[in-house]
């Protein structure tokens, strides 16, 4: 799908404001997980800045479409774009992993305005995003859920009951992202628990399955129209995407999942991302 | 003869009668509908009734999204299940974020029977009772289990409900008021008190009847809600009678003794004897059967209040 040149320009220019965000608030920090978050930025700027419906003013505005992260330890990219989508200030992601900050190491959605969920125990985000695509159409709303699981996070078993219920409801308001980003904390998916095919498992299950490169904005929004039309079951799109992406000595190196950079680095890290 | 109603079967005809008055309730079931009594929800309202398949943990995230857009989720399977294969998710999905989930679980304790040990669950009170937030109800009778559904729903946040498989005598009357975190005084006396729950209330009140044929006089608390437990009972009663006995249909660690025990030994240090379940897994049997051999009975309960007297 093509972009609008300004359009594509806006997202670019907002992906790089989170990612720089992302590297500065771990650097406070001192701890944090830096590889998925860059990994999931330009979906997660998508989907703030160009998809979803959502009132900064109203962070719980009924009509609002949801965004649950299941793989909550990424929760350092929700926060960017919560703030740089105006529903609190920017200021305030230095504190977080802070004592008495709203900003938790794992999403909390009850300190923090515009957390739809609470994760960070893996595989328990997609249960709670086919509650409320299931709430959803009882009260017969438009409003859409969307997801982001983990390659890894997909290990968990509870996943795949979720995935199940989803088709066998017909969740069509719900669309997931996996991060296919290739890596988990101990390595490679491929050596830790080889999760793939991908595209195969979920389409097994009963889903709409769309692959895409996850950093592509035009990739990402024509996937998301295209879930939009889908009737009568979910959509999960597997989006090829790079760890660490958009700092060069991060990419694809499993050494940066759970660990903040330091100083020097995130200096570095923020000069690539000028 | 006295009237007889599992608090299962109770808690089928009270969630249909909420759904009738209260749009927001919805019911979720693990493939055990029939036994947890939730079918006749779903009977009556089948598009606010999910059979989520044999999945209590993807039941439970589930009924967290459901909460957290504003429905009041009901999920049911049996307390072993609820509390122990779907543990995590109670815990991050529903009581970290303080969402109006209300896990209602059937089959409690050894009176499953025959099913034996894998089926009995012996510690999910401990469990429930230990997570922040969770509000923890074990009714007594049929009357006193739909009055704790109502409750339930009316409450905002989380709730654990545990209900049983046999069917158990009504001991209260239709004009019976309950309210969440209060002890219900069933008999006044001043020797000893005997605080039980769930399927024990009854028993306590045979022991209290045996006691008074030997002169002594029992107080009776029915102790449904185990947390917040009601200190201010607890406390009364030990000031007032200087001996208590704790019997529930659970492990004696953890459970109502285990609560009950720390409120006092803060707050007011008495004698106190645990009847329940030794730590020790059940076996296939008759309820009856169980009970006696696991020490659940009224004898049970008299021989632990003349310990717990002695030693005033």
């Amino acid at each position: 799908m093509e972009l609008a040149a300004e359009t594509k320009a806006m997202l670019e220019d907002k992906a790089k404001r989170i990612r720089r965000h992302i590297v500065s608030m771990l650097a406070e920090a001192g701890s944090g997980h830096p590889g998925g978050s860059l990994s999931i930025a330009d979906i997660v700027t998508a989907l703030y800045f160009q998809v979803m419906k959502v009132d900064p003013a109203r962070p719980d505005w009924e009509e609002r479409d949801r965004f649950v992260l299941s793989k909550g330890h990424a929760c350092p990219v929700l926060y960017a774009a919560l703030a740089e989508r105006g529903i609190f200030p920017v200021e305030e992601l230095k504190t977080l992993r802070k004592i008495n900050s709203r900003l938790q190491g794992h999403p909390d959605m009850k300190k923090t305005p515009g957390v739809e969920m609470s994760t960070g125990s893996l595989g328990q985000g997609l249960a709670a995003a086919n509650g409320m695509a299931l709430a959803g159409k009882l009260d017969k709303k438009d409003y859409r859920v969307y997801v982001v699981l983990g390659d890894g996070e997909i290990n968990e078993g509870m996943i795949w009951e979720a995935a199940m219920a989803a088709a066998h409801y017909g969740l069509d308001n719900l669309t997931a992202f996996l991060d296919f980003n290739g890596l988990q904390i101990d390595g490679s998916i491929r050596e830790v628990m080889n999760s793939e095919p991908l595209p195969e498992k979920w389409a097994a299950f009963g889903w709409n399955v769309l692959t895409i490169d996850g950093h592509d904005f035009g990739e990402i929004i024509a996937a998301v129209e295209k879930a939009k039309e889908t009737k009568g079951r979910p959509t999960m799109i597997v989006a090829n995407t790079v760890k660490g992406k958009g700092v060069s000595f991060m990419e694809n190196q499993v050494g940066w999942h759970g660990n903040a950079p330091s100083k020097e680095q995130a200096e570095q890290a923020l000069a690539e991302l000028a | 003869m006295t009237e007889k109603i599992a608090t299962r079967d109770a808690y089928g005809k009270a969630l249909a009668e909420l759904g009738r008055t209260n749009p927001d309730i919805v019911v979720l079931d693990a493939d055990l509908s029939k036994s947890t009594k939730t079918a006749v929800f779903g009977a009556e309202f089948p598009g606010r009734f999910f059979n989520m398949g044999i999945a209590e943990a993807n039941m439970i995230g589930t009924a967290a999204g459901l909460a957290a857009a504003g429905k009041i989720p009901f999920a049911s399977t049996f307390a072993v299940f609820a509390t122990g294969r779907a543990f995590d998710q109670v815990r991050n999905s529903v009581c970290y974020p303080q969402l109006n989930v209300k896990i209602a679980a059937t089959h409690a304790g050894l009176t499953v029977g025959e099913d034996g040990a894998s089926h009995q669950s012996v510690e999910d009170i401990a469990l429930m009772r230990a997570l922040p937030g969770m509000t923890v109800i074990v009714p007594a009778d049929g009357v006193e289990t739909r009055l704790a559904v109502q409750a339930a729903a009316a409450y905002k946040g989380p709730v654990y409900l545990r209900l049983g498989r046999p069917k158990v005598p009504v001991i209260f009357g239709d004009d019976y008021r309950f309210e969440i975190g209060k002890a219900a005084l069933l008999q006044e006396g001043k020797d000893v008190t005997i605080v039980a729950c769930g399927y024990m209330v009854g028993e306590a009140l045979a022991a209290a009847e045996t006691l008074a044929g030997e002169g002594v006089e029992a107080r009776v608390l029915n102790m449904s809600t185990i947390k917040p437990i009601d200190t201010e009972a607890l406390v009364k009663a030990a000031r007032e009678t200087g001996a208590l006995v704790t019997a529930e249909e659970h492990n004696i660690i953890g459970g109502l003794g285990g609560a009950v025990a720390e409120v006092l030994a803060e707050e007011c240090p008495v004698p106190i004897y645990r009847v329940g379940i030794r730590d020790t897994f059940g076996e296939s049997g008759s309820p009856g059967d169980l009970l006696k051999k696991y020490g659940l009975t009224a004898a049970d309960i008299v021989e632990a209040a003349k310990k717990a007297m002695a030693k005033k």
